[in-house]
């Protein structure tokens, strides 16, 4: 079953990449012009596509770079010449860092605020965790991380912007990334707290919490050891979304705290005709998201031994 | 530690004041101005902060074309030539020039300068940087700009450039920021290098992000390069911008959205310099395609829009109003004599009138790439053109492919649209670029017989006041015959923390000092 999803997870992939390809054919102009901008002519745009050997047929360039990606290599970027994997790699890890600081931020928070409201289901602390929740999600991104630059880096506790390189270290990242995880944080709490709520809500009614309330178990026995396990395939499945989200999805915070990640390539990439990097990104992103549906699959089917030891 | 010290000029710089008499085409090149009343510092870490880069940058100098790449360049490199504080000439790596006829030029190159490799800076990769831009494999924008160089040979310790025909502005176009003098190797550069013979050595860079420069310690220029190093960070968005500087995170930022001005002010944590320089906003017609082909039609737009409106919403003040005018405050032979146009529907009529025409029904497509605010600059000229029986409909487009689909009117759908420019240093350098006939970049596909005539008297006349008076009635041509709508000269505005020191005149060449920040810019 897990080798079906696998494949069907691939054939997917595959599916993707003919649809990237064919949505950056639709693109208006073309990247020779973008390059030389204002200051393009038909002269210097044709020596320039020539070099770049934008002149080949669309499946002949779909070839090329698909049976590259495969082995590893997706090509030079078309604008600086500079190889992909070189130009992502870094971002790839600034990207993937951030969304494993927000997720170790959110994750637990989220979990203990469900399980908290669960318990005191309809009390001043669920109603709170509640309104906090949805009205931090509320707020469009860049208006949160705004309010946390006003509050947090005007007065000099944390600074506005992120000036990481290679040789920063663990310690001054965790410090200079605060800012963009703690908006993440913000905005992803709200999801997988309510589902982590209402998942063990909904099981609070079903005769063997019933039975374990009769046998006189504390109630937060009862949520962790016996309502919980059977709601974990929601919650997997809402924190893999999410996680998917966090990479895929954090433009505007990185936009908003100078963050060196993927979604600032993406957007240079798509606006710059960059259709090489626009591919290779694309083709992270849906990765990603594959990968993490695909172990939240694994992870729920292992959660749940009817699933596990289905006839 | 600071020292404080009070900079002298090097013999070498004297000797050269001293012999600039022998320069021809007179007036090109004046000394320095005066040396500067307050002492300047070395050391300390200039960050700054800068609304473009991306990371489709290149290091190539011919397809350079934002403040992010101009400014880094203005670390790593030096040019032939360098427009001073003042827009005077100032002798580079050029020591000297001269011509005795307008058609060939003889550089004098500077001894005993190096580049950051160690390696000599020689006549001859002078000569490969100049033809980096030439040839028929070149991919470089100014191109165009070199097209009329025939031959650049190397002489000794001279750079002979001989034109095709003579031109007296031939060492403005030296001080191009495309045209740096890098490293030649067989005649060529490499494109992808970052060595250089600047006051900064390129320690790190990522395009898009962030480059690190840290002085040179060879550097010749005792009185330039202040800074121990330099970060130059690319922050896009305007509001993380101004918040980099408020937390001290960078020292200087581009493009100030007037509406913060104020409130950054009233921090007290760093000043607005507003510089009026020669960049400006415009509109350009398709002169070829109805109704736009009749005169009186663009004499009806040009007195339809208010241009001290624009310059007070647009720019905020930050800016001048302009006469349809691409020669600005900044050049030499600048034309203020000319009948100021000022919004009047009544004369607006009257042209419609005499272009048979009792309203006009036009579409002007915009678009935020052009410039910034050109969406609300479109709207404002509609609503003032209604008054003169001028239905102007806002077409608002998309940025993306903006200036591949829009500009310069490609298919034929977009006859009437925004632009910008950053304006020249000299007069011919900006009408050869988009107004001369068949010019790539003539955005109205503008073409008139009589500046066109004088358009190549000039650039060869070697007498000024001859020379002024044909600059002057090119500016009159294309203000009231043109097909461009200038209605605003935009300052460039930034703004600099309180704890850099900068000096008494701004170059207003170009954003940033004339990119120069980086060497002519201190710590307080």
């Amino acid at each position: 079953m897990i080798a079906l999803r696998l494949a069907l997870g691939i054939g997917l992939l595959f599916i993707v990449s003919l649809i990237i390809f064919g949505a950056t054919e639709l693109l208006p102009g073309d990247l020779a012009q973008q390059i030389l901008g204002q200051g393009a002519t038909p002269e210097t745009l044709a020596a320039l596509r020539e070099q770049l050997g934008l002149n080949d047929p669309a499946p002949v360039r779909y070839w090329n770079w698909l049976s590259g990606a495969l082995t590893g290599d997706f090509g030079v970027s078309l604008s600086n010449g500079r190889p992909i994997s070189e130009l992502i790699g870094a971002r790839l890890g600034n990207t993937v860092f951030l969304a494993l600081y927000a997720a170790a931020l959110a994750v637990p928070i989220s979990l203990i605020l469900g399980i908290l409201a669960a318990l005191w289901r309809n009390s001043i602390f669920d109603r709170a965790a509640n309104a906090g929740a949805l009205t931090a999600i509320s707020f469009p991104e860049f208006f949160v991380a705004y309010i946390l630059v006003l509050w947090l880096a005007q007065t000099g506790l944390f600074p506005s912007m992120v000036r990481i390189n290679p040789t920063t270290t663990f310690g001054d990242r965790i410090y200079m990334t605060f800012l963009p995880a703690l908006t993440l944080t913000l905005v992803v709490t709200a999801h997988m707290m309510r589902m982590t709520r209402a998942a063990i809500i909904n099981l609070m009614a079903s005769p063997y919490i019933e039975m374990a309330r009769l046998k006189g178990l504390s109630p937060l026995r009862i949520v962790l050891r016996h309502a919980l396990p059977n709601a974990l395939a929601p919650i997997i499945n809402v924190i893999a979304l999410n996680l998917a989200y966090l990479i895929t999805g954090v433009v505007v915070v990185e936009v908003v705290f100078v963050y060196p990640g993927l979604g600032q390539l993406m957007v240079d990439a798509v606006s710059n005709r960059d259709i090489a990097v626009v591919q290779a990104v694309a083709l992270i992103f849906a990765g990603a998201y594959v990968a993490l549906n695909l172990i939240a699959d694994v992870l729920s089917t292992i959660t749940n031994p009817r699933l596990m030891h289905r006839r | 530690m600071k020292t404080p010290r009070i900079p002298a000029m090097p013999m070498t710089r004297r000797g050269v004041m001293q012999s600039a008499a022998a320069v021809t085409a007179a007036g090109l090149i004046l000394p320095h101005s005066a040396m500067p009343a307050r002492a300047q510092t070395r050391g300390g870490t200039f960050r700054v902060g800068i609304g473009h880069g991306s990371t489709t940058d290149s290091l190539d100098p011919g397809l350079w074309e934002n403040l992010y790449v101009q400014t880094f360049a203005a670390c790593r490199h030096n040019y032939l030539i360098e427009v001073g504080s003042d827009g005077q000439l100032v002798p580079e790596i050029a020591e000297s020039w001269d011509t005795t006829d307008g058609s060939t030029w003889v550089f004098t190159i500077r001894q005993g300068v190096t580049f950051h490799s160690g390696k000599d800076v020689t006549a001859e990769d002078v000569v490969a940087s100049i033809n980096h831009h030439r040839g028929d494999d070149s991919t470089s924008v100014v191109k165009p700009l070199l097209a009329a160089i025939t031959d650049v040979r190397a002489d000794g310790n001279t750079v002979v450039v001989t034109l095709e025909a003579p031109n007296a502005d031939l060492p403005y176009l030296m001080t191009d920021y495309h045209i740096p003098v890098m490293p030649g190797m067989d005649g060529r550069i490499d494109p992808a290098s970052t060595d250089g013979c600047g006051g900064y050595i390129v320690e790190s860079f990522e395009h898009g992000v962030q480059s690190t420069v840290t002085r040179n310690p060879n550097y010749w220029k005792s009185d330039r390069a202040w800074f121990d190093r330099v970060e130059l960070v690319s922050i896009l968005d305007p509001a993380a911008r101004l918040n980099a500087l408020i937390t001290g995170e960078v020292h200087l930022i581009d493009q100030v959205d007037p509406a913060t001005i104020g409130m950054l002010e009233s921090r007290g944590v760093a000043r607005i310099l507003s510089i009026p320089g020669n960049a400006h906003y415009g509109f350009p017609m398709d002169s070829r395609q109805a109704p736009y082909d009749d005169n009186n039609v663009r004499l009806a737009l040009k007195y339809a829009l208010d241009r001290e409106a624009m310059v007070d919403v647009i720019l905020g003040g930050h800016g001048a109003v302009s006469n349809d005018n691409p020669i600005g405050p900044a050049n030499r032979y600048f034309n203020t004599e000319m009948e100021m146009k000022t919004y009047d529907p009544d004369r607006a009529r009257f042209h419609l009138r005499e272009a048979g025409l009792d309203s006009l029904d036009v579409t002007i497509a915009v678009a935020d790439a052009a410039f910034s605010g050109a969406v609300d600059a479109g709207a404002m000229f509609s609503e003032t053109a209604r008054a003169a029986g001028i239905n102007l409909e806002v077409n608002r487009v998309p940025n993306d492919g903006y200036w591949s689909n829009v500009w310069l009117n490609p298919n034929g759908d977009t006859p009437f649209c925004a632009t910008y420019w950053g304006g020249r240093a000299v007069e011919d350098h900006m009408f050869t670029t988009a107004y001369a006939a068949g010019a790539d970049w003539n955005e109205g596909h503008w073409s008139n017989d009589r500046f066109n005539e004088l358009l190549v008297a000039a650039r060869s006349e070697v007498d000024e006041s001859l020379r002024r008076e044909m600059y002057m009635e090119m500016q009159q041509i294309v203000s009231f015959e043109g097909s461009t709508i200038i209605p605003m000269y935009n300052n460039y505005v930034m703004a600099v923390a309180n704890d850099i020191a900068t000096p008494e005149q701004i170059s207003a060449n170009w954003n940033f000092d004339g990119f120069r920040c980086v060497e002519r810019w201190w710590m307080a």
